[in-house]
């Protein structure tokens, strides 16, 4: 026992040390940037998760901003996160499936990237697989069919490049990068990426009216009997418009592509995707995780009369054996007008959110 | 004046005794509070039901239909114990129960709970009409559990998911409970309270809440899945024998 006291102490004495050796290095300070959180949000909804060990500063973003638009993270510097995540498309893709730097698309829809900080759970991509956006910003950079770089290269390069280490040492008091620091930064930004101005949004403000059209098509969203959208897809109430939580919608008999099941291993599980929050489907098309469906119209026509049966498909989409929900031609037409009145123009034209310079 | 590293050396070695000492805790005879783990347990008859269930184990219900389930969610509020003087103690506001494998929530431990006789358990399934406020409770909001306001707002008292029928032919069931709605803007308060028997509080008690799910279709009405599987929520006649129906499904379970 007395050992262990011995070797304790010894850990104060060095621990004592260090810190006034930290101290003699200490020359950065940077500005605290804590995240905005909009009234429509602080109102209705949970705070956002914080990154305990990784926390927001206006250096931090900054630096995020310019690694997310910069092609150097890819192995031919040809491919930013942004090629596949544009602001102008609520930072995802027009394509159906993303090309790669090396001109191989992959089997998944890009996914739009906004208010990722009240993703509660903190599981990333379509099935879910990576816990906390720094760990999924790992991915991209190393995906033989995204940037296909290793970490060394990518890091070697940001150590190499005239501004980086400056800059790292701004946000993060080091000039020593890694790929930990780098994914911080990127993650940083991608918090900032916040969505709440949509004309639904204004409207539960009372800033505007909506149309007769668009608060009919609310009605048919929130109706059991009708669309009944709103237990997977959030409501005034919660203004995510997601449960970020994993279904299966009804696209298929059998999957290609197995979902949460790939990483669960449970084939109960086969089939789901997490589902995709509705604000700025103005600008995200295609849609589904495999971006099956073109437009709008697509979309809703499978929940109304396309919906297909699977072992796993959830009890909510309740009409399978009908094919769906069956709605009118004028329940199409406005429920189309509501989802896009959940679609945020500030938000794709944020001057903070456009590449730097 | 003791030099600070002695100091320092001395609490240490006082902490590191103490580990050792565990056996021979002296038990405080004026202690009168106690922490109390209260498990919401789920059955069927007497089977008893975890997440490990879902989708895959079938239940046959008192009409002969056999069913699977996928969700069991509900929200239980007001827990509070009770003396046969008429004291109570209320344990805590609200609570979703969820069986759902990775993020369940099944269990609610309260500490500062004098021990002694409680002679009963008590709590609302569902929130009584002044605790069902609209937009209220920013956890259940974010758990996307609100109710719809077509439907008088609030929030769910139950989702309760799954399948019934043969398998390849099966249908959907979405027993989901909330406010009633009568008609277009009238609606019926559809929360009910539980009461079930007390137990005898010690320092560490646990105690089982027993949900017998088998229940719900059983007792008074015998639920027929093909006449009400879905949509449930704007359906009067379903809200109200949900609520009759349930009320025997809780008892109180093994407590130690
Ligand atoms: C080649 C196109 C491509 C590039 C480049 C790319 N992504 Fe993605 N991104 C995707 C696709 C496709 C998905 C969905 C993949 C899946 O679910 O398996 C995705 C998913 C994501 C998600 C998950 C969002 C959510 O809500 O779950 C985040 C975050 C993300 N990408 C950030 C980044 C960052 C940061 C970079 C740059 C380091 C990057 N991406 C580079 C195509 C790309
Ligand atoms: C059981 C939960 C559930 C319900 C109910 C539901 N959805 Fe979905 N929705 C999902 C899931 C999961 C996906 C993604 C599926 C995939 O890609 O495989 C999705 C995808 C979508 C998309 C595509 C978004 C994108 O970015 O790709 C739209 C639009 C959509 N749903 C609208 C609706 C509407 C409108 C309704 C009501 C008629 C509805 N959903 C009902 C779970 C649900």
């Amino acid at each position: 026992m007395l050992k262990r006291i011995k070797i304790i102490s010894l850990i104060f004495i060095f621990s004592s040390c260090s810190e006034t050796g930290i101290e003699t290095y200490t020359a950065y300070s940077p500005t605290p940037s804590p995240l905005n959180i909009p009234q429509i949000f602080a109102s209705t909804i949970l705070p956002p998760i914080q990154s305990i060990d990784n926390p927001q500063t206006e250096e931090g973003v900054q630096l995020g901003r310019k690694l997310f638009f910069d092609t150097i993270l890819s192995v031919d510097d040809s491919q930013s996160c942004a090629s596949c995540h544009s602001p102008e498309n609520a930072f995802t893709d027009t394509d159906r499936f993303s090309e790669g730097i090396d001109g191989i698309l992959g089997n998944r829809n890009s996914m739009p990237l906004f208010n990722m900080a009240w993703n509660y759970d903190n599981k990333f991509f379509w099935d879910g697989r990576s816990f906390g956006l720094e760990k999924q910003a790992l991915e991209p950079v190393i995906d033989p069919i995204e940037m296909h770089n290793t970490w060394s290269n990518a890091v070697l390069s940001l150590q190499n490049d005239l501004e980086y280490p400056q800059l790292f040492f701004d946000a993060f008091g080091t000039l020593v990068i890694d790929s930990l620091l780098v994914t911080k930064a990127i993650s940083q930004f991608e918090r900032t990426l916040i969505s709440s101005n949509s004309r639904f949004d204004k409207h539960l403000l009372g800033e505007i009216t909506l149309t007769a059209s668009e608060l009919n098509g609310f009605n048919v969203f929130m109706d059991e009997t009708k669309g009944d959208c709103f237990h997977c897809h959030g409501s005034q109430n919660n203004p995510l418009w997601t449960d970020n939580n994993f279904h299966n919608n009804g696209l298929d008999a059998t999957f290609l592509d197995l979902g949460l099941g790939i990483i669960t291993g449970d084939p109960n599980d086969n089939g789901k995707f997490k589902s995709p929050s509705l604000r700025n489907l103005k600008f995200t098309a295609p849609f589904m995780h495999d971006g099956r469906f073109a437009s709008l119209d697509d979309v809703i026509n499978h929940y109304s009369e396309g919906l297909i049966n699977s072992l796993t498909i959830d009890p909510l989409m309740k009409s399978v054996n009908d094919g769906g929900v069956q709605l009118s031609a004028t329940d199409k037409i406005d429920l189309k007008a509501f989802l896009l009145s959940l679609s945020d123009d500030e938000f794709i034209n944020n001057p903070d959110f456009q590449a730097p310079n | 004046m003791i030099p600070f590293k002695k100091l320092v050396l001395i609490v240490l070695l006082v902490s590191f005794l103490g580990c050792d000492d565990n056996e021979n805790t002296i038990i405080d005879p004026i202690t009168t509070i106690g922490t109390i783990t209260v498990d919401f347990n789920h059955y069927w008859g007497s089977e008893k039901i975890t997440s490990a269930d879902f989708n895959t184990t079938t239940f046959t219900n008192e009409n002969n239909d056999i069913q699977t389930i996928s969700k069991l969610k509900y929200l239980i509020s007001n827990l509070t114990l009770h003396k046969a003087n008429g004291e109570s103690l209320k344990l805590n506001d609200y609570y979703l129960v969820d069986l759902a494998g990775l993020n369940s929530n099944t269990s609610i431990t309260v500490s500062d709970v004098p021990v002694g006789n409680y002679s009963s358990v008590s709590f609302t399934f569902g929130f009584n009409e002044a605790d069902n406020i609209e937009g209220a409770y920013l956890d259940l909001n974010s758990a996307s559990w609100n109710w719809p306001a077509m439907l008088g707002g609030g929030y769910h008292f139950m989702q309760f998911e799954g399948k019934y029928g043969t398998t390849g032919t099966e249908n959907p069931y979405a027993y989901h409970m909330g406010t009633a709605r009568v008609s277009t803007d009238v609606f019926e308060q559809n929360f009910f309270d539980v009461s079930i028997n007390g137990f005898i509080m010690g320092e560490e008690t646990s105690t089982e809440i027993k949900m017998d799910i088998s229940e719900w279709f059983k007792n008074p009405y015998t639920w027929d899945l093909s006449v009400y599987s879905t949509p449930l929520m704007t359906n009067y006649d379903a809200q109200l024998l949900m609520n009759q129906n349930g009320q025997s499904v809780f008892s109180l379970g093994v407590v130690n």
